[in-house]
């Protein structure tokens, strides 16, 4: 990254606090209806030049906006998120909103049901605006992977907004919501927020419900949300968090208040630095971002120490291996038959499944299922998917032993700052070593948090990555909270401003 | 674990996929997943022999939530007309496809 890149156009504007728009709510300076207007204006200025948003659902949204208001009006009590206006990563389904998946093979599906972290979003007063773009069924780091086309980083047009959940990242950095909802299967959360200066958070594996999430890979999805403070993702967690009798993986484990756990300061928590997310490959300013990130930790009374994650370098090999090995079986089920896109013309059953998706899937999800399929094939299996199954409890285990000597590892999210638009699109294996340092706890299903953590000379956001152990959110937001007050904000500092 | 993949194996797999590949993008694909497969051969260089696979985070100690499996009773699904009102084709009643078996 050169000093001399500048930013062209940018969008950023920060969005209110959540307690800031409850202050308002409630002591009638402002009603749900007219933010959620409001909100429909900013996304019908600046979504031409971003396309954030593949469809809005006003009319759902402004239902809920008014009963919100009604609430307000009663002097009834608000609940957790009245009036908060979100927008809902396109994997995730909302009864009778058109879901895409950022593919043309679910072209014309609306989704006769709700996801549960959807369902229990809007249960807690929030007004969803829409579905939000992404890379088709996840699978991409940039969102150009879309068949919608690229979502554009609003800190600078020119650049990716990172992915899979670019878009949902963008729409907060942009304020065309004031959080929204992601999925996260090796990275799909957190880099995205580190490329937009915001936060994002990847929840313990089974925190959250899957249910009405389009499958990528079973053993590694997550829902989690994007917002422009820690604080207010901590609460966006605690509203989605919990058991769901839909989601058999979904866990009991109890969920704490985990905004009130994030007030909690971080003096005497152990902090672990892997050498390893320190290498090569690692951009020069977004290290010095990061090491200044960890001084600041360091003032607030943490004690900072190395940890050894030896096995970091394999884990983008077993990753790809893993998550493309569920893919084709989860993949399968997009055949023509049921919901979505049908090709025309086929004689013969066989026929119309292939030519189904062919049409109806893109170039990287076509790789990703043949990589997959390969990788289980007779012959092929032990060789691939079984070994990399072995590496993945290898690389569990040495989260499991680091977590035995301190309380949370920090590293950066991202090896780079957020690239160019088509920088990267011819090179696959380029593309998935953008993954590096995100790939390690989706595979251990370990909790993080990604925090903006200062800037490159040119202004574009570095994001720190909090790791810490299963069920550990609350660490994670308490490190992350003392790194956001000193280093943090969604604008980036030292670039020119709009 | 480093063997090349084939033109004649594209096609296989592409055929146990269910994609339907043009010949470019059967070079493509052929292109990619060598350069691929070359790229996670990596993993060769460490030994796992007896380190037990795992499919599933909450195999692990510490990460285990206390998932349950609910009761085994009957409990209402979507009914059938609003799933057939997603189908491409359909007779109500049915999910309608192209002959199944060629004569």
């Amino acid at each position: 990254m050169s000093s001399e890149v500048k930013l062209t156009e940018t969008f950023v504007e920060k969005p209110r606090t959540l307690a800031e728009l409850r202050g308002d709510l409630t002591e009638g300076r402002t009603r749900a209806t007219d933010l959620a207007a409001g909100y429909y204006d900013r996304i019908s200025q600046v979504n031409p030049r971003l396309n954030v948003y593949l469809s809005l659902t006003k009319e759902r949204a402004l239902a809920q906006a008014a009963r919100i208001d009604d609430l307000a009006a009663k002097g009834d009590p608000l609940p957790a998120l009245a009036g908060v206006p979100m927008g809902i990563k396109d994997v995730l389904v909302m009864q009778g909103a058109p879901a895409t998946a950022g593919s043309k093979i679910l072209e014309g599906y609306l989704p006769p049901y709700d996801a549960t972290s959807v369902a229990r979003l809007e249960a807690a007063g929030a007004v969803l605006l829409g579905k939000i773009n992404c890379d088709e069924f996840a699978m991409g780091g940039s969102n150009e992977n879309s068949a919608y086309g690229p979502v554009r980083n609003p800190v600078d047009t020119d650049r990716v907004p990172g992915g899979s959940s670019g878009g949902s990242a963008a729409a907060v950095a942009a304020n065309m919501a004031v959080a929204t909802l992601g999925s996260d299967t090796g990275g799909s959360i957190r880099q995205p927020a580190s490329f937009c200066g915001v936060v994002g958070v990847l929840p313990t594996y089974g925190r959250v419900s899957r249910y009405g999430l389009i499958a990528f890979a079973s053993s590694l999805d997550r829902v989690g949300p994007f917002a422009a403070n820690v604080r207010d993702a901590a609460t966006l967690l605690g509203v989605i968090a919990g058991h769901d009798p839909k989601d058999a993986t979904s866990s009991s484990v109890p969920v704490p208040e985990y905004a009130a756990e994030s007030d909690k300061g971080v003096e005497g928590l152990r902090i672990g630095v892997p050498a390893e997310y320190f290498g090569e490959g690692l951009d020069s300013e977004v290290r010095a971002a990061i090491e200044k990130g960890i001084d600041t930790l360091k003032a607030a009374g943490c004690s900072v120490k190395p940890v050894s994650l030896p096995n970091t370098k394999y884990a983008v090999p077993t990753y790809y291996l893993l998550a493309t090995a569920e893919a084709s079986a989860n993949l399968a089920r997009f055949d023509g038959v049921r919901y979505g896109y049908r090709s025309k013309d086929s004689d013969t059953l066989a026929a119309m499944y292939s030519h189904s998706r062919d049409e109806g899937f893109g170039a990287e999800v076509e790789r990703r299922i043949m990589l997959g399929t390969y990788a289980l094939s007779a012959g092929y299996y032990d060789a691939y998917y079984l070994k990399a199954q072995q590496v993945r409890r290898l690389l569990a285990e040495e989260f499991l032993r680091a977590f035995n000597e301190v309380d949370a590892i920090v590293t950066p999210t991202s090896p780079v700052p957020a690239f160019r638009l088509g920088e990267k699109t011819n090179d696959p294996i380029a593309m998935y070593l953008a993954d590096i340092y995100t790939v390690t706890a989706s595979l251990s299903g370990i909790c993080g948090v990604n925090v903006p953590c200062g800037a490159t000379n040119a202004g574009l956001p570095v994001g720190m990555q909090v790791l810490a152990a299963h069920w550990k959110e609350s660490t994670a937001f308490r490190v992350a909270r003392a790194v956001e007050s000193t280093c943090g904000g969604a604008a980036p500092s030292g670039g020119p401003r709009q | 674990m480093t063997a090349k993949v084939t033109v004649v194996e594209v096609e296989r797999v592409a055929e146990l996929a269910h994609l339907k590949l043009t010949t470019v993008e059967t070079q493509d694909m052929l292109r990619d997943l060598n350069a691929i497969l070359e790229y996670v051969a990596e993993l060769n260089e460490l030994d796992t022999t007896g380190v037990e696979p795992l499919a599933q985070v909450s195999e692990l100690q510490n990460a285990a939530g206390q998932s349950v499996l609910r009761a085994d009773v009957l409990q209402p699904s979507l009914d059938r007309a609003t799933v057939m009102a997603q189908a491409p084709e359909t007779d109500q009643v049915f999910f309608k496809v192209p002959k199944v078996i060629e004569k």
